[in-house]
């Protein structure tokens, strides 16, 4: 009960200035600006992982190249990027009132992320049956297969955190549980692992396609 | 100003577990980090005094341990290590006093996320307990050293204690990075969006910008920490090699390939050099308070203060390459890093002048608490005049990995960062359980403290500078290294009596918790906002009110005031300038 006795958030405002504070520094409230700073986080994570990719892809000299085409990568970052789409069509939506339009619009984004994690296991499946593990590969140096599947793994975990957090959001949002600010914090986050995936196909995907 | 009816206001929860154990308030859960940090502690300085008697006497076979083997010593100084960067350095100043004292200090009523709050505490706890199970499983505690550098690290069969052992040692430190990166983002919210009514930036007190300026250190460095050490797992488990080119160990040709250690050393010196400002900074933040406050005097250039935390926390993130200049980088490379390295000395030496400033001509009150943070100073100093030594290549080539080192972050990191807690506890005690510590015990345990850490570490550089090298485990083995078995000794004897005294202020800590005299709401006569509420202070901090901020938070001797301090929530007055 001490939450509710304490009533911190109970008269934030939309830029989280209260009665009886001063008005955030950056006109932040609370939750979103949690939100950033976890984005920061995990930023550094994903760029710790990035950084690994290139100093030991510059460290080999016989880097393979295996990827022929990028069809498959093409499609799958055009479902992540209409997602995004999706994703602020719903936010703007709640931010208007019009609950049902965001809903409908939040489970497109929920069903598009699905899609580009189906379409994504299917990739590694076809990899996999080429004969490419955490620990060795058809193509050349073992750290190819290690990184790649460590980085867009990490990156499979976020969209699958993602799918299941927009979810839990968009039902207590139906149920009034949570408001459209809630949405737009959540999708804050759906936006940043879009935005991973734009280091991810240059760097993983583009740079090793073959000549 | 709280009084006891409106104290009540906002109950807080009944019953013992939701109140004392799985506690939303960050009172409570800043006294659980302080003594899961005090435990952690006291196990770490028994293995370093294991170490040091091991080190005078190889061969001895000692109470309860036994004979200490030489794998025995390396897990000695791994744990110990360890114990202390993350389980003190970093668990006491940041989650013990800035969970208590961030949100009083701005006038907020708690953090901005109390079950966050008290879940990284957990988390942080439940690291704690995975790093003392390496004790107890085959093979005992791992060997490679706190910064676990591979291969060692990577290899299971590399060495006792480098199977499951060190899987329990690089799982808590990912256990210990979540719980920071959560920590960091509490902080961080709370000081942005939770500051009383008037509470500018500009107006917090240093301590709180030391706080808030380690969070933001906090969240970029764990975060590269996190993915190192997942890496190092899958190295050590999943048959990746990251880290491992192709190697021999033990006569058997190990099956990894084509990884880089140096990988390691890049990824963990970008979180590790961070990590020594994340401990030491609260400690600066701490001084700046006590130094003001007991000198009476507004501190000296409080905008320089800020800027020079500010930088120090910038550089910090552009300096790892000093920890490898033996690892073979480009001169090019190094000459950058060293002269990185060297601009911060600029901020530090700015903070230093400002902390004697602040000093100057002033009636000093020499209480306990004013001890330590001057003691503070001096190994800041002292610790921090062997940096610029160490930012050089050409030097660094001779004292890389001998005792100079050990003594150089020692001093600065270690046990500067530690007086900054003693100072800490001394002066927040009274607001925190409500009675005062014993003074004159106060004043003996710092005098033995000063000393003896000053005992056992300045010969450390001689030690270095004579070619002494750090983690050898029988020195009495070495033809060369024999001749300084005396320093040896007497830094071993200078442990022991410093250790012992320790005894003193856990004996005056829960003596005084019990049995001190009543604390009144303001018993050192400062200024900010902790020293307004009661003593203790109630759930919501301030009883009901909010309040409301007019004046920085160091007025002291403000000509024309009724008294020679003003607090931050007395009417306006012309400030004295800073």
């Amino acid at each position: 009960m001490s939450q509710a006795d304490l009533s911190i958030h109970a008269q934030v405002s939309r830029t989280g200035a209260t009665e009886t504070m001063t008005a955030p520094t950056f006109s932040v409230p609370a939750k979103k600006m949690a939100m950033w700073l976890f984005i920061i986080a995990d930023s550094a994570t994903f760029a710790g992982c990035l950084v690994a990719y290139g100093f030991i892809r510059n460290a080999t000299p016989d880097w393979p190249r295996p990827f022929h085409s990028i069809t498959n990568v093409a499609i799958m970052t055009l479902i992540l990027l209409t997602s995004s789409l999706t994703m602020l069509i719903g936010v703007r939506s709640a931010e208007q009132g019009d609950k049902a339009k965001a809903f409908r619009f939040t489970m497109i984004t929920v069903a598009l992320g699905i899609l580009f994690a189906v379409l994504h296991i299917r990739e590694w499946m076809g990899m996999i049956g080429e004969g490419a593990t955490l620990f060795h590969n058809p193509w050349g140096t073992p750290l190819f297969s290690s990184l790649f599947f460590s980085i867009t793994g990490l990156h499979l975990l976020h969209v699958t955190g993602g799918v299941i957090a927009l979810i839990a959001v968009a039902l207590k949002y139906q149920g009034g549980r949570y408001n459209a600010d809630d949405l737009e914090i959540t999708g804050l986050y759906w936006h940043f692992v879009d935005l991973v995936w734009m280091f991810v196909v240059p760097l993983v995907y583009l740079l090793n396609l073959a000549h | 100003m709280a009084t006891s009816a409106t104290a009540h206001a906002h109950a807080g929860p009944q019953g013992f577990i939701r109140k004392y154990i799985f506690s939303l308030d960050h009172k409570v859960i800043g006294i659980q980090y302080f003594f899961l940090a005090l435990t952690a502690v006291f196990v770490g300085m028994f293995l370093s005094l294991l170490m040091r008697i091991h080190l005078i006497a190889p061969l001895a076979s000692l109470p309860l341990v036994g004979e200490i083997k030489p794998e025995t010593y390396l897990s000695l100084l791994t744990m110990h290590g360890t114990i202390m960067v993350f389980f003190v350095l970093t668990t006491a100043p940041q989650g013990g006093f800035g969970n208590y004292f961030l949100p009083i200090q701005i006038g907020a009523p708690d953090m901005a996320f109390p079950v966050l709050n008290m879940l990284s505490f957990w988390t942080t706890f439940v690291g704690f307990v995975v790093i003392i199970a390496a004790f107890f499983v085959q093979g005992g505690a791992p060997l490679h050293g706190w910064t676990g550098y591979p291969p060692l690290s990577a290899v299971q069969s590399a060495g006792p204690g480098e199977g499951l052992g060190a899987d329990l040692w690089i799982t808590s430190i990912a256990i210990f990075c979540l719980a920071s990166l959560m920590g960091a983002l509490n902080f961080l919210t709370t000081t942005l969006d939770m500051r009383a009514k008037g509470m500018t930036m500009m107006r917090m007190p240093l301590t709180v910008w030391s706080w808030f300026i380690t969070a933001i250190l906090g969240l970029l460095a764990f975060g590269v920490l996190l993915s190192a050490g997942i890496l190092l797992l899958m190295d050590r488990n999943l048959g990746t090699s990251f880290y491992v080119p192709q190697i021999i160990v033990n006569g058997q040709i190990m099956l990894h390939k084509g990884g880089s250690p140096l990988l390691w050393q890049h990824l963990f010196w970008f979180f590790g050099h961070p990590e020594v400002y994340i401990a030491i900074l609260p400690g600066m933040g701490v001084t700046s308070q006590i130094l003001s406050t007991f000198s009476r005097k507004p501190i000296f250039g409080y905008k320089a203060m800020v800027y020079a935390m500010l930088a120090i926390g910038f550089f910090g993130f552009m300096v790892w390459g000093h920890h490898m200049f033996m690892s073979g980088m480009s001169p090019y490379s190094a000459f950058a890093f060293s002269l990185l390295t060297m601009c911060i000395g600029v901020p530090s030496a700015i903070k230093t002048f400002n902390w004697l400033g602040t000093m100057y001509k002033a009636r000093i009150r020499f209480q306990t608490p004013m001890l330590y943070a001057i003691g503070f100073v001096s190994l800041f100093v002292s610790g921090g005049l062997s940096g610029p030594f160490l930012a050089q290549p050409v030097l660094d080539i001779q004292l890389h990995d001998t005792y100079f080192v050990v003594g150089h972050f020692h001093l600065i990191m270690g046990v500067a960062a530690i007086f900054g807690m003693f100072a800490a506890t001394y002066y927040w005690f009274p607001k925190m359980f409500g009675r005062m510590m014993n003074e004159s015990w106060g004043r003996i345990h710092f005098f033995i403290t000063l000393i003896g850490t000053y005992a056992i570490f300045m010969p450390m550089h001689y030690l270095g500078m004579a070619g002494g090298t750090r983690r050898y485990s029988q020195y009495t083995e070495v033809a060369y290294l024999q001749k300084l078995m005396p320093i040896h000794q007497f830094m071993t004897y200078a442990a022991i009596i410093t250790i012992a005294a320790q005894f003193i202020f856990v004996i005056n800590l829960f003596w005084s918790m019990f049995k001190g005299p009543k604390a009144s709401d303001n018993p050192w006569e400062a200024t900010t906002l902790e020293w307004i509420t009661a003593t203790p202070p109630p759930h919501d901090n301030f009883g009901g009110v909010t309040p409301v901020v007019h004046n920085g938070p160091y007025e002291y001797g403000v000509p024309g005031a009724a008294r020679d301090f003003v607090m931050q929530t007395d009417p306006p007055v012309a400030s004295s300038g800073h």
